[in-house]
């Protein structure tokens, strides 16, 4: 095959291509995403999840319950397609498969099926039923405190803001509220998604998906107001502070600090100081930072010493109101602590991007992120889609096609999502299937007693 | 002070029984129909009262005293069963009147919940308990042991909110985390694997989630027996009743722009500068400015000039061309222009949004690179300042401005900026900006016999 035939990216260059010795053209467009679906994504993975347990053979399992689903699809050219729903993983797989969808969004499960919507008149007759707590951290709302990259940007010097993010919120939700079932992915571009699929998570009402969006909300403000953290209180609450002496402050002295040189220039030390309620505390930092300028006395980085200078300040015993012992914890805070979108959170209709789509501009995959090692994440090295084409053309023509993601450096990322995500996810679900018909069966008993 | 009215005894087990109603079911009284008109208008102006109370961002010990007062000026009766028979059927009066929508049924249940979270908080220590177990909330209280074992964190929890760990009795009970979502937003609690343990204090927040999910799954059944049976057979009796009382209570929504007629967009910039409230006069600038608007600021921006005025066509038009720096006609056509028709109720589910109220601007959360939200509470001081001094206000009224703020009387404070920019005073208040809007290019068209 010649290059331009390649280019061209006709369906059989992936299963001629033994001998196809140029690599694949990097890029994202329909031809790849076909093999892509018709090759890679986890379909029946997909359904397994998305069913929680119903799929089953148990007398107690809802068979209606994967069809009342919403999935959206945006299609090439920005066609958008809400309210898609789906009777088995069949359907779902050709749909997919057919219509090739460059997003796909995962809705909440309905009270009926919603491609039967409009036969439902009346209020509340059709309504969202079970939703996964969702949460959607992007890289873009920390612009105002990282000075390496701006916008759709990401780099290995701030993206672990993000796994800041993922430490914090995922040990608030196992170990404050007791979620177990918790699925962390790489949205594909600048940030994560959190899906949190305990039973007990899916039927959250909006109010109580609010309430828990609050709790995790520290961050308030833009750029009409200064004061963008506030801390109030003679301690802190002990969720702040676990995270704060667990993973804030360690991460914004060691890394934070100096990778972006916080303290380094005017421009930047003025914003933190700007956070100093007292003017006189400010400018006696600023006083000494300006005459340092040129010198620096000793080996050690900049932003470290001024920063051990403005802690022993504001520290200092000397400091007899709350509010100033208490800027330390808020200016580490207000750089490090997670922001989260509250909307998508509060809502249990928001729609939200499926794991294991690709991402269009950047053409990777969003895969699972496990939180017990984040650091070791690195957004760069995600698998792309172009790069999986590839990886397929490798290894040729084989006779079986079952599992060609193994192949692939897809394959960690489904073996994980398997393993870690949702076998221990539909144990618990056929657990809780069985309790529950269980205890009907043992009320009904009790009902017909005399 | 009285709202709490002395414990009647049963007759049957001399159990002390608390005279706070749950309103679980509608009472087998007989009512005058002169009666059913009256005591529910007593009720509203209790709740219009506290609802104006609320606008004005009135503090807990402030609220505390106006309930009382509203309370005892509309509800009270010599006899404490006609008072208890009064607040039953008050009650299920305007249960009919507020079922009718989506909105109405939020302000009643808002206001509701609030009546009865102050008048739960009235009630002596064993009173509660009593209608704790009315409620049939299943917590137990915190063991001794268990207590020992977080008793560092609960100590923690209270020192955060400037309180301090009760005495070593202290009683704790431990709920799951949802019942208790006000709790649990504010960062009032420990919670420890889906637990929430919450002090005897705060057992005042169970209750009324309680109260409140259980009186608004009722207002929803109320609506459909409403609509499909009780509206017709009452089409002479209740019926009108209960369509008076709404209306007459809740002010304009401003959905209907019948009042000012049609604003060109030529004009709305004039305009801007002389009768938008500082929250619009900001978004306007903003987007002037930026030739972009997060998603907060154009709903709170479009559903405001929808409401002064202005056509879809002219909308279209505005946001097109200040967008147009940054965004191609295209673009707008795709990704923005479809939200502005649904704002206008042509797209979707063809519901016409309503401006929103200043109550409602004033509890949103502005993020990062947003422009909404209520200057007033959302600016910092100086921020704050600058903003009024552009508008014109002199700096003596700009001190009175701030002091409101610095109470967080929000309304207050724009109320008082209104009467320094146009020299005249405002009485009611201002709790819409299109209110603020409507009542200035009153004053101007006055002075000038023209759109000003």
């Amino acid at each position: 095959m010649t290059k331009e035939e390649a280019e061209n990216g006709r369906d059989d260059m992936a299963i001629d291509g033994a001998e196809q010795a140029n690599a694949i053209p990097d890029g994202f467009n329909a031809n790849y995403l076909r093999i892509y679906y018709g090759k890679l994504f986890p379909h029946a993975d997909m359904f397994k999840w998305m069913s929680y347990g119903n799929d089953g053979k148990h007398p107690a399992c809802d068979k209606s319950y994967f069809g009342r689903r919403e999935f959206s699809f945006t299609l090439e050219n920005d066609i958008y397609i809400r309210f898609q729903s789906f009777n088995s993983v069949i359907e779902l797989e050709n749909s997919i498969k057919e219509k090739c969808p460059f997003k796909i969004d995962i809705g909440p499960v309905y009270s009926v099926d919603p491609a039967k919507r409009h036969a439902y008149a009346g209020d509340n007759v059709f309504t969202p039923v079970e939703r996964e707590l969702v949460f959607d951290i992007d890289i873009t709302d920390y612009d105002d405190v990282r000075y390496c990259c701006t916008g759709a940007d990401v780099c290995l010097e701030c993206w672990p803001l993000m796994t800041i993010a993922i430490k914090v919120i995922d040990a608030a939700l196992r170990d404050d509220f007791g979620f177990n079932h918790i699925l962390w992915v790489y949205s594909g571009r600048r940030g994560v998604h959190c899906w949190v699929c305990d039973g007990k998570a899916r039927r959250l009402t909006n109010e109580q998906r609010a309430a828990i969006a609050d709790y995790f909300r520290v961050y308030k403000g833009n750029e009409n107001s200064h004061k963008k953290i506030s801390l109030p209180g003679p301690v802190l609450h002990p969720f702040l502070a676990r995270s704060y002496t667990e993973v804030l402050k360690g991460f914004f002295e060691a890394k934070l600090l100096p990778n972006q040189s916080l303290l380094s220039s005017e421009d930047r030390y003025e914003k933190i100081l700007e956070m100093i309620p007292d003017a006189s505390v400010a400018s006696e930092l600023r006083g000494r930072w300006q005459e340092n300028k040129r010198a620096s006395m000793s080996k050690d980085d900049i932003n470290l010493v001024r920063w051990d200078q403005l802690k022993s300040v504001l520290q200092s015993g000397k400091q007899k109101t709350q509010g100033i012992r208490r800027c330390v914890e808020e200016i580490v805070f207000s750089f490090t602590y997670p922001r989260l979108d509250m909307e998508v959170s509060k809502h249990m209709n928001h729609l939200l991007k499926a794991p294991f789509c690709v991402h269009p501009k950047t053409g990777r995959v969003c895969v699972p992120i496990d939180p017990n090692n984040c650091d070791e994440f690195d957004p760069t090295t995600v698998p792309t889609l172009s790069q999986l084409v590839e990886e397929l053309n490798r290894e040729g023509l084989r006779q079986d096609t079952e599992n060609e993601w193994d192949r692939t450096s897809l394959g960690d990322s489904i073996k994980f999502f398997r393993t870690t995500f949702l076998q221990p996810l539909l144990k618990s679900c056929k657990e809780d299937i069985e309790s529950s018909y269980n205890t009907k069966l043992q009320q009904s008993k009790n009902t017909l007693s005399w | 002070m009285e709202v709490v009215q002395s414990h009647r005894k049963s007759s049957s087990n001399n159990v002390i029984v608390s005279t706070l109603p749950l309103y679980r079911s509608a009472p087998p009284l007989e009512v005058r129909l002169e009666d059913f008109e009256l005591f529910a208008m007593d009720r509203l102006r209790v709740l219009k009262g506290i609802s104006d109370g609320l606008g004005r961002g009135k503090k807990p010990e402030e609220m505390e005293k106006l309930i009382a007062y509203l309370w005892k000026a509309n509800m009270r009766h010599p006899h404490a069963n006609e008072e208890a028979n009064k607040d039953i059927i008050s009650h299920f009066v305007l249960r009919l009147v507020y079922c009718r929508t989506e909105e109405l049924r939020k302000w009643f249940l808002s206001m509701e919940t609030t009546l009865f979270r102050y008048r739960f908080r009235f009630e002596s220590s064993e009173a509660q308990r009593a209608l704790m177990s009315e409620f049939k909330l299943p917590y137990k209280a915190v063991s001794n042991a268990e207590f020992e074992s977080v008793k560092d964190k609960l100590g923690q929890v209270a020192r955060s909110m400037g309180q301090t760990l009760a005495a070593a009795d202290a009683i704790f009970y431990k709920v799951p985390f949802e019942e208790v979502p006000e709790l649990v937003a504010g960062r009032r609690v420990f919670i420890h694997k889906g637990h929430a343990y919450v002090a005897m204090n705060q057992v005042v927040s169970l209750v009324v989630t309680q109260f409140r999910s259980y009186l608004s799954k009722a207002l929803i059944l109320t609506n459909r027996k409403w609509t499909s049976t009780v509206r017709e057979q009452e089409k002479d009796r209740l019926a009108p009743i209960v369509e008076a009382l709404c209306t007459s209570y809740l002010g304009p929504d401003y959905s209907q722009p019948n009042e000012v007629g049609e604003i060109s967009l030529k004009d709305i910039y004039q305009i801007a500068k002389t009768s938008f409230p500082l929250c619009m006069r900001h978004l306007f600038e903003k987007v002037r400015e930026d030739h972009h608007l997060k998603h907060g600021g154009r709903m709170q921006l479009g559903l405001f000039l929808k409401g002064v005025g202005l056509k879809l066509d002219d909308a279209l038009a505005f946001w097109k061309a200040e967008f147009a720096p940054k965004v191609s006609a295209e673009r707008f056509d795709k990704e923005y222009a479809y939200n502005i028709r649904h704002n206008y109720g042509r797209e979707g589910k063809r519901t016409d949004y309503t401006p929103y109220s200043c109550q409602k601007i004033i509890s949103s959360t502005p993020g990062v690179g947003d422009h909404h939200g209520c200057p007033y509470r959302h600016f910092s001081e100086e921020n704050l300042r600058a903003a009024l001094v552009r508008m014109g206000v002199s700096s003596r009224a700009v001190e009175d401005v701030m002091d409101k703020v610095r109470n967080r009387h929000y309304q207050l404070a724009c109320t008082l900026t209104f009467e320094a920019v146009h020299g005249s005073s405002c009485d009611a208040g201002i709790n819409h900006p299109n209110q603020y809007f409507i009542d200035s290019q009153r004053i101007l068209q006055s002075k000038n016999g023209s759109v000003a």
